[in-house]
């Protein structure tokens, strides 16, 4: 083990900032990315379930029109 | 063979015909090599050590400009398709056109460069290793740019969209072309980096044109 | 002896890439606690850097994975050109962000790294140069995929600058490492400057396994979403699960 404390750990030998800052933004862009094409693989899927009730309702009324 | 001549002479004459859009990037190129004088300082020592690279990246500026209208105009009358139908193959008739860019964009850029290189008080041996270096690496600058200028073609903000492809590319032309002039002021012999420059420009001769003619016939599918 | 080509097939891939991306990425999960267990804890402090070496842990395999998704990129390129599938030009397109994303943190890394040990936050070592051209190739790739409006012509043409790009990395790496010696640049190289510990190299190792599992679960699931962007009037779509409600 190398670390004596908590506080030892986080300061990095005097290097925090340099490590903490590498570390952290490396973790932060790679969550980010996930985050964001979560939300464009669920906006894809809102739209085509918008699309398709559209269709839907588009053909149901056409069938109800007919004699 | 009689094709490609074909095509290169009449691109020539085109451009003879449009002599401003020529003059223009010559124009671009030493007004670019003037200001760097003017933004860091007159003293000839600093000058002539930055000279090679302000001329070389000058030159790669230079060339890009034109490169725009490489396959545009043509694509616009509907010559491109004609050529892609004829059966001469297309890879040659994009070669035709490669060397039309290269004497009308790259080989005034070789020829005006020494007259610039004065400016910066470079030898005449430094001089004549400058011309060497940008006769063997401007065809470079044509070959690689016709593959970004084929694969823009007809593309929204095409021509910002065709340095940011071509620019990256054209780094190891810079360094080998800059690196020449460089080795040589410095007593070194600019041999290497011209034979190197030389293997590119056999390298791009070969597999250019191909590239670009695959890229042509995506744009016109 | 499967039928590669039966995946091939968007239709069927997207929920195959539904299934995998999970246990890839909890594959990322497991291999990046191991690996940040022994950055941490198990390396030893460096005699010469200090703690500030523990930077490499994430800046060597970030730079490998940048150089290694562009071959990727390269090789569904080739893929793409010579059997005409649709999915490749859409694996290259999922994974071209992913891959732009690691460069960029390779220079961000590096830049903390150099701060410190060479105090200046760039230097034109050959290293970081190459992986900043790497970088604009990235972009380059992305600005004209997304330019094109028809995204079968945005594949192809996207292919051929990703195999033009991939035949020039090598080029540009030797004239960037031939110009920074021929000027005598920082003559201290990242990767070579601590001597190479065996648990040093383990946790590189397993970073990068890490980052190699995150790109495949990255570009699975990103696949789906633009399988489903250009498939939307696929018949194939109206009847998915998560269609139904």
């Amino acid at each position: 083990m190398n670390w004596g404390s908590a506080s030892e750990f986080f300061a990095m030998g005097g290097y925090g900032l340099y490590v903490w800052g590498s570390f952290g933004v490396t973790f932060a862009a790679l969550l980010v990315e996930a985050l964001l094409t979560r939300k464009r693989l669920a906006d894809t899927r809102r739209l085509l379930r918008r699309e398709l009730a559209a269709d839907r309702e588009a053909l149901t009324e056409h069938a109800s029109r007919r004699p | 063979m009689n094709a490609f001549v074909a095509i290169v002479r009449r691109d020539l004459l085109l451009a003879a015909r449009r002599k401003s859009e020529v003059l223009t990037a010559l124009f671009f190129f030493m007004i670019v090599v003037s200001l760097f004088p003017l933004g860091i300082g007159p003293e000839t020592a600093m000058l002539r050590r930055i000279a090679p690279g302000v001329l070389w990246v000058a030159a790669l500026l230079a060339a890009m400009l034109s490169l725009n209208r490489l396959f545009a105009t043509d694509h616009q009358d509907g010559t491109l398709e004609q050529m892609a139908l004829s059966p001469t193959p297309l890879a040659v008739l994009v070669s035709g056109k490669v060397l039309a860019h290269w004497l009308t964009s790259g080989l005034p850029l070789v020829l005006l460069a020494p007259v610039l290189g004065l400016q910066f008080d470079l030898s005449a041996r430094a001089l004549g290793v400058l011309m060497i270096s940008l006769l063997l690496g401007t065809p470079i600058l044509s070959l690689i740019g016709a593959i970004g200028a084929a694969l823009t073609l007809g593309v929204r903000g095409g021509g910002v969209l065709l340095s940011l492809l071509v620019l990256p590319l054209y780094i190891p032309a810079l360094i080998f072309g800059a690196g020449a002039v460089e080795a040589d002021v410095a007593g070194l012999g600019a041999g290497g980096h011209l034979s190197l420059l030389g293997a590119l420009l056999a390298l791009g001769v070969f597999f250019a044109p191909w590239a670009a003619t695959a890229a042509l016939r995506i744009a016109l599918d | 002896m499967i039928n590669w080509f039966k995946f091939a097939s968007p239709a069927s891939f997207y929920p195959l890439a539904g299934k995998l991306w999970p246990w890839f990425a909890a594959l990322a999960t497991a291999f990046c606690a191991a690996g940040l267990w022994i950055s941490f804890f198990v390396a030893p402090t460096d005699f010469q850097q200090g703690e500030g070496y523990r930077i490499i842990f994430i800046h060597v395999p970030a730079s490998w994975m940048s150089m290694f998704i562009y071959c990727v990129m390269a090789f569904w390129a080739a893929i793409g050109i010579t059997f005409n599938t649709r999915l490749s030009g859409m694996m290259s397109a999922a994974l071209a962000p992913t891959g732009a994303l690691f460069a960029f943190l390779s220079l961000w890394t590096g830049a903390l790294w150099g701060k410190p040990m060479w105090g200046a936050w760039w230097v034109w070592d050959a290293r970081l140069t190459s992986e900043l051209i790497l970088f604009f190739l990235y972009l380059g790739y992305i600005a004209l995929t997304s330019a094109i409006d028809d995204p079968r012509r945005a594949d192809k043409a996207g292919a051929i600058v990703a195999l033009v790009g991939v035949v020039n990395v090598p080029i540009i790496y030797f004239s960037v490492k031939w110009w920074n010696t021929l000027h005598q640049g920082a003559s201290v190289s990242l990767t070579k400057a601590p001597s190479m510990a065996t648990t040093m190299l383990w946790g590189m190792l397993l970073m990068a396994l890490a980052f190699w599992m995150y790109s495949i679960a990255m570009s699975l699931y990103r696949v789906r979403a633009i399988i489903l962007e250009r498939e939307h009037h696929a018949g194939w779509v109206a009847e998915l699960p998560e269609m139904q409600r």
